[in-house]
């Protein structure tokens, strides 16, 4: 919109909205009105939702625990002093049903678009310009082969009403509501995410996408998100795609709260990239009971800023957790991830393998913990990070804790690496052909394939795709 | 025109990229033709492992003086991948390890960059079947990393599996005769013998005598101390096999 004439003239369109069908603009709407995120703010939203009256008392508690909680003081303080706590009324009202002008979305975005090959009516959802895209046919086949299973697979705000009794027995039972800063604000403040719930035996077969489901808001800036595998059931649920989402707002924090029930199996797979003007902090925490398996497998790509630790807690013998996570910190980016295990009983194990990519000055972090309580004998735990550096001027640190109060039969392994891609390798794979950044970009999937090959098909094309593009003009 | 051409080739090696240079070649010539087949022999740190990468492009090794021409293209203007892509293979002596990277991944990668088409995965796949079959060379090797844990005698095999890919002009051979074994080393050379035309030609270097056993040269050079000191046809080859290198270049009045 270089044009002037262009620019008063959907000024002008913009009036006439307001006048005739009374929308405003949020400046206007907020005039007047104390900003930030006040109570009134906060009914508002649950009176728009139509929700029960414990959701909007849930809302409220959080509401009153964000108010007087200081930031994480584990991060460097800046970080946080780009959030504009003000305007969170606005972010609040945009995670509903505020969408974006696609004119407005930048053009490296439309771009990435175009080279990934994104359908179009998938690129107006994910840059938050339309609510969802044509996939429903293929969403209605899965949502009855489900159904039929006894399965429930529902965004957030549909399961608080219509499974009330269920999500009340879940919610924040993991992450109470005054966990942290953001814990509180999600809990006031969410909107999106997926419910899941898979009965009793049920094994379900195929991955269970919130993608399928996009016309429900799967991607919301304060999505929640609660996934209970019940007894000897199985469920794999894939969140995020590799595409960018763009988000105006920038600012995202999600509650994910995870239940595997007695010999259940529950796998979390997120790819996560957002546009890099965007701070992503999530909290992700899993129970796993007697023999049950928790996989986090965690993705970050994008963002500008990305706090995430996923968490298994291992309640009850023979509980299993595992969490393997990639990151790949771009120029101006920082990718602070991590993973917790806390062993409450005895015979659990648990893996961590945190792989992290730095490249143009980008800057990764492992800050992991790993606990071991007392009585909680028999215990295996295995933690491997390893760290690439493309260039010299990125940096990448560790920051391990290991807290073990019990001595019978704990094993405890940590190994960290830091390397760079070598000139040698680089130039074995050029003596065969093949051009430098192609040869940089093999050695980088492979250092990554670990969690691709976990990745089902679609997904691991994708992701080999956009590394691609991260990578693009990395050769001098 | 020679296929390659070495005039006073003089180099240096900058160990990790180092500014401070040690002299390594002296002074080489040679020339190699289609159709050729030269051994280079020398005792270990006379230069030959460094020629071979001198001319395939390593980032440690330098020119610092003369001329190294392939096809009258000059190899020092090139980097490595377009120096493979003109036909210059190097078979290298200790291969590089690729987590996470398959070697059919890797071979369909590296073919199709020689030949400058993308190849479909069928044909591929047969042309593969084909090779693997005559090195001894097992199907699960495809999905494995490259090189990573690889045994001595699979990474050889390895290198001279691309070598069949790639087709090259010039193939250099660096030291692919030690580690192994007797049979394996029969393989190896029956194989060089086999893909052997008047469409290429071989450098094989190596330090022991014994490669004379297998393949019969069309010329034999023996290095020391960065220089080509000796050089001949069938009868030095003969020679070298009935006495060793060392004791014919001591009664050709050869010193240091």
């Amino acid at each position: 919109m270089s044009d002037a004439g262009a620019d008063f003239e959907i000024a002008d369109i913009n009036k006439d909205y307001e006048r005739l069908y009374g929308f405003h603009s949020n400046t206007e709407y907020m005039a007047g009105r104390e900003r930030g995120l006040s109570e009134e703010v906060i009914r508002e939203i649950s009176a728009i939702k139509e929700e029960p009256d414990w959701m909007l008392e849930f809302r409220l508690r959080a509401l009153a625990e964000f108010n007087k909680m200081p930031d994480p003081s584990w991060m460097d303080q800046s970080v946080f002093e780009e959030i504009d706590y003000a305007d969170l009324y606005y972010y609040a009202r945009a995670a509903d049903k505020k969408y974006n002008d696609w004119d407005d979305v930048p053009e490296d975005i439309k771009e990435t678009f175009d080279r990934l090959g994104v359908p179009e009516a998938e690129r107006k959802f994910l840059a938050g310009v339309s609510a969802q895209f044509e996939s429903e046919v293929v969403y209605h086949h899965i949502q009855e082969e489900l159904t039929k299973k006894g399965v429930i697979f529902l965004d957030f705000d549909t399961a608080v009403k219509e499974h009330g009794d269920l999500v009340q027995q879940y919610i924040a039972t993991l992450v109470p509501q005054s966990d942290n800063k953001f814990a509180a604000l999600n809990s006031a403040a969410w909107s999106g995410g997926s419910f899941v719930y898979v009965p009793p035996g049920v094994k379900v077969e195929i991955p269970l996408q919130a993608y399928f489901r996009i016309n429900a808001e799967s991607i919301g800036q304060f999505e929640r998100t609660i996934i209970i595998a019940d007894k000897g059931s199985s469920v794999h649920y894939i969140e995020g795609c590799t595409a960018p989402v763009y988000s105006k707002t920038a600012f995202h924090t999600g509650v994910i709260e995870l239940f595997a029930l007695e010999g259940a199996y529950l796998r979390y797979t997120t790819i996560q990239n957002w546009s890099n003007n965007v701070l992503n902090l999530v909290t992700q925490r899993a129970r796993a009971h007697k023999d049950a398996t928790v996989e986090w497998m965690d993705g970050n790509l994008g963002a500008k800023t990305t706090m995430k630790y996923p968490a298994v807690f291992l309640a009850e013998p023979g509980a299993r957790g595992r969490v393997l996570s990639i990151g790949y910190a771009n120029k101006g980016q920082r990718q602070d991830a991590g993973a917790k295990m806390i062993h409450a009983a005895p015979h659990t194990t648990s893996s961590i393998t945190a792989k992290s990519i730095s490249h143009n000055g980008g800057r990764s972090s492992y800050r992991g913990l790993v606990k071991v309580l007392k009585g909680a004998s028999h215990v295996k735990t295995d933690v491997e990070c390893d760290a690439l550096l493309l260039d010299d001027f990125s940096e990448s640190d560790t920051y391990p804790t290991i807290d073990v109060k019990e001595r019978n039969d704990v094993s405890v392994m940590h190994e960290a690496t830091v390397g760079k891609v070598s000139p040698e390798t680089v130039y074995y794979l050029m003596s065969r052909g093949i051009k430098e950044e192609d040869a940089l970009l093999m050695v980088v999937n492979g250092f990554l394939q670990e969690f691709t090959k976990e990745l089902p098909m679609e997904y691991a094309v994708e992701l080999n795709r956009l590394i691609q593009l991260e990578m693009e003009g990395s050769i001098g | 025109m020679n296929l390659l051409e070495l005039r006073d080739l003089c180099s240096a090696v900058h160990p990790e990229g180092s500014e401070e240079g040690i002299a390594i070649l002296k002074g080489v010539d040679l020339e190699v033709n289609l159709g050729e087949i030269h051994v280079l022999m020398g005792a270990n740190g006379s230069g030959k492992s460094s020629l071979a990468h001198l001319l395939m492009g390593h980032p440690n090794h330098r020119i610092t003086g003369g001329e190294m021409l392939l096809d009258g293209q000059d190899l020092s203007e090139m980097e490595p991948d377009e120096r493979a892509r003109a036909g210059l293979f190097l078979a290298f002596q200790y291969p590089h390890a690729i987590q996470g990277l398959p070697v059919g991944t890797f071979l369909k990668a590296a073919a199709e960059a020689r030949r400058g088409e993308e190849l479909s995965f069928r044909v591929f796949k047969r042309e593969l079947d084909d090779v693997m079959g005559r090195l001894g060379i097992s199907k699960e090797f495809l999905g494995r990393s490259l090189n990573d844990g690889f045994s001595g005698g699979e990474k050889k095999r390895n290198e001279i599996l691309q070598m069949h890919l790639l087709q090259p002009r010039l193939a250099m051979l660096d030291e692919t005769d030690s580690g192994l074994d007797v049979d394996a080393l029969r393989l190896v050379f029956k194989d060089i013998r086999e893909i052997a035309s008047p469409e290429n030609a071989f450098l094989v270097i190596t330090h022991y005598d014994r490669v004379l056993d297998y393949i019969n040269p069309t010329h034999v050079h023996i290095m020391r101390d960065g220089r080509i000191v000796k050089s001949g046809g069938a009868d030095l080859s003969k020679r070298i096999d009935e006495y060793g290198f060392e004791s014919v270049l001591a009664e050709e009045g050869v010193h240091e």
